[in-house]
């Protein structure tokens, strides 16, 4: 049917659980935002037993033959020569003038074959740039081929270890390709959720058959079926960023402003060895200058807001604090603390209360020397319809990382 | 023979640039006198019922140029502005292939890339692409063109403010924009994609009203040229207004008369009357004279400069241009009133697929041999054909469960190599209806009516000279500087108080408003009354 949205391979087993009745679009596919009423609910399962969502309108992409490792060193800007066999990376690609494109992961599974998941396609780029650079590699577009589940939470070693032996010697962003009820099945030990949780490549005609697996074991543990909005609140305290809400695709950008560099996005950490490293990725230079000059215009920031004021601001106006399942993906104006009033100095992408933090927490670029955890700025809220601004602390990101994210779970670490 | 009126100004024409400009001029306290010789004002911008309960857009049919600042100034949403979203887009293939593109982006990914991934990717960044050189053209579609050649200070200002405008843009932009004007659609699309259908879907903005195909050199600005405008500020994309685009010269009607201007239909004029090289009337068709000292032509430059004056009171070089400016008009309309929605097989029953345009020429080398006919002087034996069933989105333009469709068609040469338009005029229909049946098999049974406009038929009943709808064509050599002619791109004629304010004049063609406004701007201005 033209002009319908598209359901994922797992949309027959996802669409009778939905007790909300609500669906988005998600890349053109119909996703349950959440299945019940209470988002808490979903985003507690999360923290506290096992979530299981379908992510796959990710675009999927195999790249693969003699030149795989030369291509991506170069269209990659994260050294992929890190990331052995066996092994999951968090990357990203950016422009000539060093402005990130995307951001991925890609998953090395096995000598020459690599996979990667992607928000928006990139495949027509990554041949594009295969031409011009004469890469004996293979990028295809196997999108439609896999299904992709997330397992998520403390419970998901519990609930996959019951269905393969396979998952317990991963490390964190470790991979293997695995069997689960009789189908094969590629595992990585990664996750949007800043929790122990496990991502699995599924064939789509495999996809009912391994979901069924997993849900029929995991309810011993709670496992929770979990839409994309309880992943979006527990994504922000894991201090991972979202594309199209904290930062914007540097090919569909009117202007500068809209783009980012990796390291205005705080992903310097990707580029702490580019002295020792060889690569002509693109935007090596641009990235290097930037680096080297310190001439980011802001950074991303986690800000955490200072209770006290943001309980002070809604009270005083007789209201209550609203905190109860809060998440926005509207600008919010951060403002320099100072004898100026209004002193414009950023903006937030990103904004939710935390219920396990029990605050207010927001994703912001602010100036550089408003970067360092512990600096204050104030945020502006609309309380009671009028513009007001709050105390809000730079934290270092992730706002939460529990040890469990990456301990090891038996067998060798 | 003897004068009935005198107004302060008179506007030749009630297209929709004259009723702009006369609309600006009775606003500005000016006792205007549109002049319209048919029935009806629009010009190209009517609808008429030909058939009880069937309205035909019999030429223009769409709308998407329309400056902005005219709707706000001319307040023309109180005088009933509704454009109505024509949000989908059909193209139909051989043997059950289409191409459908709707309003959401990810759901057209999905679409395209049944026929190519690739390609699916590229359409996007092709809409960027467009939509920024566009925007950056805008600046310089809304202002009066400088000319290197009236002595006046402000215009060699002014081209070395655009000198820095386009040196200062993205080098990105630059380049597309350079692409647009030098290269070819055809080659544009050729780097963006690979699957014929998608390309097809692309190529026909290139030779839209044109005399060029889409691997000729012109087309990629007349391409960027229907990139111009917006529908409710989504780039490049059209609208249809209620009642077709007469609703909307009835809009401007309104408007006109609400700033106290007057218009007088069934009134041709026969000449511009001038004295001393100073405007001072005109005389109609019946004789009458009408006075005024300012008279704006919303004609055609050939009937602007060689028409209702005498030429050889013109300078040489003016009249030369003139004579040698491009109209060689190489569509027609085919109308049909029907008696229910055509189908297409496979998607029998969607009504959604016409709710837009649906696009008949499913690839480069069908247009490019349609095209190949016209430059044999005949029209296309298997035509390019932009259909409308405008019913779908407007119950108005038909009787209930009946159906109005427009078919804009090329080629249709003017100038025809072997007989004339009124002995082609029913096999031009007949081969649009066969071209359509072809696709929507059974559509010949739903036809109740039809009209056949050859440009023949478009200079004769609008005088749109030669049939071409953009009153001349947009290739560059007669855009901007050029438009009509170098050192006259200003809206001023050499005779004092007979201005220029049509289509040939800059920006051009489409229903955008644009000449009409700016030569109302030019002439308050000249006049003192400007702000």
């Amino acid at each position: 049917m033209p002009q319908t949205p598209r359901t994922t391979p797992f949309h027959a087993r996802v669409a009778p659980l939905k007790q909300t009745g609500i669906w988005k679009h998600w890349s053109g596919y119909l996703v349950p935002p959440s299945y019940h009423f209470s988002l808490n609910h979903e985003y507690y399962a999360i923290r506290n037993a096992a979530a299981l969502l379908d992510t796959s309108p990710l675009f999927k992409y195999r790249i693969s033959g003699s030149g795989a490792e030369a291509f991506l060193c170069h269209v990659l800007a994260r050294d992929v020569r890190a990331c052995r066999p066996g092994r999951a990376q968090y990357t990203c690609w950016c422009d000539e003038r060093g402005f990130v494109l995307q951001d991925g992961v890609i998953l090395h599974v096995k000598e020459g074959e690599y996979w990667l998941t992607a928000a928006e396609p990139t495949l027509r780029y990554f041949r594009n740039v295969a031409r011009a650079i004469g890469s004996a590699v293979e990028i295809e577009d196997v999108s439609l081929d896999y299904g992709i589940l997330a397992l998520q939470g403390p419970r998901a070693h519990d609930v996959l270890s019951r269905l393969t032996d396979d998952a317990t010697p991963l490390r964190f962003f470790g991979a293997c390709s695995t069997r689960i009820a009789g189908c094969d099945v590629m595992i990585s030990r990664t996750g949007y959720t800043g929790d122990l949780g496990y991502e699995l490549w599924i064939a789509s005609p495999d996809a009912e058959t391994v979901w069924d697996a997993l849900m029929s074991e995991g309810g011993d543990y709670n496992l929770t079926p979990m839409g994309t909005t309880p992943l979006k609140m527990a994504r922000m305290e894991a201090g991972l960023l979202l594309m199209g809400v904290d930062f914007q695709m540097s090919r569909f950008a009117w202007v500068d402003e809209e783009r980012d560099t990796p390291l205005e996005l705080g992903w310097s950490w990707m580029f702490r060895k580019l002295d020792s490293d060889d690569r002509d990725f693109i935007g090596r230079s641009a990235i290097q200058r930037e680096m080297e000059g310190r001439t980011s215009r802001w950074k991303t920031v986690g800000l955490a807001v200072d209770w006290d004021e943001y309980e002070a601001v809604h009270t005083e106006v007789g209201l209550l604090p609203p905190r109860h399942e809060i998440y926005r993906e509207t600008t919010m104006s951060v403002y320099r603390r100072g004898d100026i009033e209004w002193d414009y100095a950023g903006y937030s992408t990103s904004f939710a209360t935390s219920s396990l933090l029990r605050k207010p927490l927001a994703i912001a670029k602010v100036p550089l020397d408003l970067s360092e955890p512990g600096a204050e700025v104030d945020l502006e809220l609309s309380v009671l319809h009028r513009p007001r601004t709050v105390l809000a602390r730079v934290e270092r990101l992730p706002f939460f990382d529990p040890p469990r994210k990456t301990a090891a779970m038996g067998g060798d670490s | 023979m003897s004068t009935t009126d005198r107004f302060d100004a008179i506007v030749v024409g009630g297209g929709h640039n004259g009723l702009v400009n006369a609309a600006y001029l009775a606003k500005a306290g000016l006792k205007t006198l549109v002049l319209e010789q048919r029935h009806v004002v629009g010009g190209a911008a009517v609808t008429e019922e030909l058939v009880p309960g069937f309205r035909f857009t019999t030429f223009s049919y769409a709308l998407s140029l329309l400056r902005p600042e005219i709707v706000q100034e001319l307040d023309l949403v109180r005088h009933g502005l509704m454009v109505l979203p024509m949000a989908n887009t059909f193209q139909p293939g051989y043997g059950g292939e289409y191409l459908f593109l709707g309003a959401d982006g990810h759901t057209n990914y999905h679409e395209i890339a049944r026929h190519s991934v690739e390609d699916a990717e590229a359409a996007r960044e092709l809409s960027h692409g467009v939509a920024r050189a566009a925007r950056a053209l805008k600046p310089w579609m809304d202002r009066l063109p400088p000319t290197p050649m009236s002595g006046q200070p402000e215009d060699p200002a002014a081209i070395d403010e655009l000198k820095a405008y386009m040196a200062g843009l993205d080098p990105e932009v630059r380049s597309l924009l350079e692409s647009f004007a030098e290269r070819s659609t055809a080659e544009i699309l050729d780097e963006y994609f690979e699957h014929d259908l998608v390309k097809a879907l692309y190529a026909s903005s290139g030779i839209i009203g044109s005399r060029c195909g889409p691997r000729s050199k012109e087309s990629g600005l007349v391409w960027l040229f229907h990139k111009m405008g917006d529908y409710d500020g989504v780039p490049g994309a059209w609208g249809f207004h209620k009642n077709g685009n007469g609703g909307f010269t009835q809009v401007l009607a309104r408007a006109v008369e609400a700033s106290g201007g007057s218009i007088r239909t069934d009134a041709p004029v026969e000449a511009v009357r001038y004295d001393d090289g100073k405007a001072v009337g005109v005389t109609l068709a019946d004789g009458t004279r009408v006075d005024a000292d300012l008279v704006v032509s919303a004609l055609d430059p050939r009937r602007t400069f060689l028409g209702l004056v005498d030429p050889g009171d013109l300078p040489t070089d003016l009249v030369r241009h003139i004579e040698g400016f491009k109209f060689q008009g190489t569509a027609a309309k085919v109308n049909f009133a029907l008696d229910g929605l055509p189908q297409f097989p496979g998607l029998e029953g969607r009504e959604d697929i016409y709710r837009g345009f649906t696009n008949i020429g499913p690839s480069i080398d069908y247009l490019e041999e349609a095209f190949a006919d016209c430059v044999e002087g005949r029209y296309s034996r298997r035509p390019f054909i932009d259909c409308c069933v405008q019913s779908t989105l407007d119950p108005d333009m038909s009787p209930p469960g009946k159906h109005i469709m427009s078919c804009f068609v090329m080629y249709a040469p003017y100038h025809l190599a072997d007989g004339d338009w009124d002995s082609e005029r029913e096999g031009l229909g007949d081969t649009v209806q066969e071209t359509v049946e072809e696709f929507f098999p059974g559509f010949g049974d739903l036809v109740l009516h039809r009209e056949i406009v050859t440009p023949l038929d478009i200079e004769r009943t609008i005088g749109l000279s030669e049939g071409n709808i953009f009153a001349g064509e947009l290739f560059e050599s007669q855009l901007f500087f050029n438009r009509p002619a170098p050192g006259w791109n200003q809206y001023r004629t050499p005779i004092e108080g007979y201005y220029q304010c049509g289509s040939g004049t800059h920006p051009g063609g489409c229903v955008s408003g644009g000449p009409g406004r700016l030569a109302a701007r030019r002439i308050l201005a000249d006049r003192g009354l400007g702000s």
